[in-house]
């Protein structure tokens, strides 16, 4: 918990020592050093999984810094130059051979949206598994969400901005998806689009939320996610609630300063990270084709689709169970249902710390029902992620459709197999594995 | 303080009214922003109609011209081409054109003015990707091997026949578009225009 700003500092009289008196007297300065880090209690027993959320903030920090220097030679235009190519796409193209670095920046940039997804999804499962979202920590699960959703849309508008041709379709196609909305479809993909088709109107609203407006309610997210979390202090993979057992001082007994202990070993985990980011970056950086897609190293041409178009891999689970829905309900076309299957399967995380009623937090404690059904949760995932990926086929659609179900089922059934499981006896204190 | 606990009720009220007056004067400010987001006059007017020469267009071939940003396929038909759409009468969703998804004078068993030349929005009603060609016949092109030719859309699997019409069970809603179009001489045609406009 923050200390209160009556922990001032009292110089020893050097002229630092002034200083940051001075400054102690105007600022939190050391109490929020000290609330948030270096008296900041986390459990000692931190694993692998714990590395995400600082991995997390520093892909934030690279996408901002990167995105930063970007800006400074893209130009979002539609319009075509005396070559005929789209000014956009040429300005990344200009970035990427007459821009010194420009090549290096922007793959960092490229590369850090595939890794920011693949990052928060560990991140994510590191919650589902030892229970992170459970009480006390429902609002900082929340706010999680609320990242999750803004960095989607982050990552949709940016991915429009080199004007290729998976930009260009990829946009046409998530925009027309708003017009399967009864009565206020139509106009609600008008009002997105700015135009009657994906066009130069399109393009510069995109660039202003990717370079302004979302960025600004990620940073506020964040900002809420880690204050919400510092209230409650950490979970840890025992799910045991330190703050139970306090010292004489009030200290949790397996609680350590985040700093420095805590801060070390993120340290390990960012080299380790930037080691494996970089490898991306030098040598694959269009990642097989899941990080670039091929078509858009084509410019955006309205008259003709690329033969196949996907999602970014990110969002193909979401697009696959979007495909999944072939069926008309309710006089409502099949594609609006889509639409809603596909908003729910995001939107239904937010429910996790509601659905759980298993009696225990971590997974360490939980039996064969929880193991089985987080195992063909994540496999289901991946089936969908991958079939996403993939042009439309009857097989795809069935085996979409029976992932769906579980995917859903999942979640919906929780209320029930949550409570159904076996459950081992939790500690009183953390344990170190 | 000595009234401490009690509510002045006036002043509430007046607390209360003044801050509903704000917020009306806060939610008309949001107007502009909103109205901003709306295609702008000058998106509004980039409908110009389009002409197009289409004497160089041998039968079987398909020409895309722009119109309105979108591609608009104008598809010189073969007697073998034309000779498919009766078969598929009942492979479609939509035979006769009931839904209205072309101008009166196209709504008709080849969907067109003259019956060899289609004009159609090459925009899939679905999510608005382009179809591709599949004019071969069979499995020839990866059409299964019943295919009489057409056109399939990459993205969710529609297919449609020569007339732009839409096949049963596909995630497309209705037919191809076919726009407001007008012959100005035998082989030029004014494409975003119908006679009243000419």
């Amino acid at each position: 918990m923050a200390a209160g700003n009556f922990e001032k500092y009292k110089s020893d009289g050097s002229p630092a020592g002034n200083a940051l008196e001075w400054l102690d007297a105007r600022f939190p300065a050391t109490s929020m050093w000290k609330g948030h880090l270096s008296e900041y209690y986390a459990p000692k027993n931190f694993n692998f999984w714990y590395f995400f959320g600082s991995l997390a903030l520093l892909v934030l920090v690279i996408q901002i810094v990167t995105g930063i220097f970007l800006v400074m030679h893209y130009k979002p235009d539609a319009a075509l130059n005396a070559s005929g190519v789209p000014i956009a796409f040429a300005s990344v193209e200009y970035i990427m051979r007459d821009v010194p670095g420009g090549w290096l920046i922007r793959y960092m940039h490229s590369t850090g949206a595939s890794a920011f997804f693949i990052v928060v999804y560990l991140h994510m499962f590191r919650g589902l598994i030892y229970g992170s979202y459970r009480k006390p920590r429902e609002l900082t699960w929340l706010f999680g969400v609320g990242i999750f959703l803004v960095l989607m849309g982050e990552a949709f508008f940016g991915y429009l901005l080199p004007w290729g041709q998976m930009s260009y379709w990829g946009a046409q196609v998530i925009v027309n998806l708003f017009g399967a909305i009864p009565v206020i479809g139509n106009d609600l993909s008008i009002i997105i689009r700015g135009d009657f088709v994906v066009g130069d109107a399109t393009l510069n609203r995109f660039f202003s939320f990717h370079v302004i407006a979302f960025p600004l309610v990620l940073i506020g997210l964040v900002a809420a996610h880690v204050l919400a979390l510092h209230e409650t202090g950490s979970n840890n993979p025992d799910g045991v609630e330190i703050k139970a057992n306090k010292d004489e001082n009030g200290i949790p007994r397996d609680g350590i300063p985040f700093h420095p202990y805590y801060t070390v070993k993120d340290i390990v985990g960012v080299v380790v990270f930037l080691m494996v980011f970089s490898a991306v970056m030098f040598w694959a950086p269009e990642g097989g084709g899941y990080f670039l897609e091929t078509p858009n190293f084509y410019p955006a041409d309205p008259l003709k689709t690329p033969p196949h178009i996907a999602p970014v891999w990110y969002f193909t689970p979401y697009y696959s169970i979007l495909r999944a829905m072939v069926w008309n309900f309710f006089g409502l076309d099949a594609k609006f249902w889509g639409v809603v299957a596909m908003g729910a399967s995001v939107v239904i995380f937010a429910a996790l710390p509601w659905l759980d009623r298993s009696p225990v937090k971590s997974i360490r404690y939980r039996g064969p029902i929880t193991k089985a059904m987080i195992t063909i949760f994540v496999i289901c995932f991946f089936i969908l992620g991958y079939l996403g990926t993939l042009s439309p086929s009857p097989m795809g659609e069935l085996v979409s459709q029976i992932c769906t179900v579980f995917y859903f089922g999942f979640f919906l059934g929780m209320p029930w197999w949550s409570r159904m499981d076996k459950f081992k006896p939790v500690p009183d204190r953390v344990t170190m594995k | 303080m000595s009234n401490q606990g009690k509510v002045d009720c006036g002043r509430r009220r007046l607390v209360v009214a003044t801050a509903a007056v704000g917020g009306v004067g806060a939610v008309a400010a949001l107007v502009p922003f909103v109205s901003s987001l709306l295609p702008s006059e000058r998106a509004k007017a980039a409908g110009a109609p389009v002409e197009v020469d289409i004497s160089k267009l041998e039968p079987g071939q398909m020409m895309t011209v722009e119109w309105r940003g979108k591609p608009v396929w104008i598809i010189n038909r073969t007697k073998d081409m034309l000779d498919t759409l009766p078969k598929l009468a009942n492979a479609v969703a939509d035979p006769k054109s009931e839904k209205n998804q072309q101008p009166d004078y196209a709504k008709n068993d080849t969907r067109s003015i003259k019956p060899e030349i289609m004009v159609v929005v090459g925009i899939c009603t679905h999510l608005g990707c382009s179809p591709s060609q599949k004019f071969k016949k069979g499995a020839d092109e990866g059409m299964p091997g019943d295919w009489l030719g057409g056109f399939l859309c990459p993205c969710h699997g529609s297919t449609f026949d020569f007339a732009g019409r839409v096949y049963k069970a596909k995630p497309a809603p209705t037919n191809l578009e076919v726009p407001p179009h007008v012959y100005l001489a035998d082989t030029r045609i004014m494409i975003g225009e119908d006679k009243k406009g000419a």
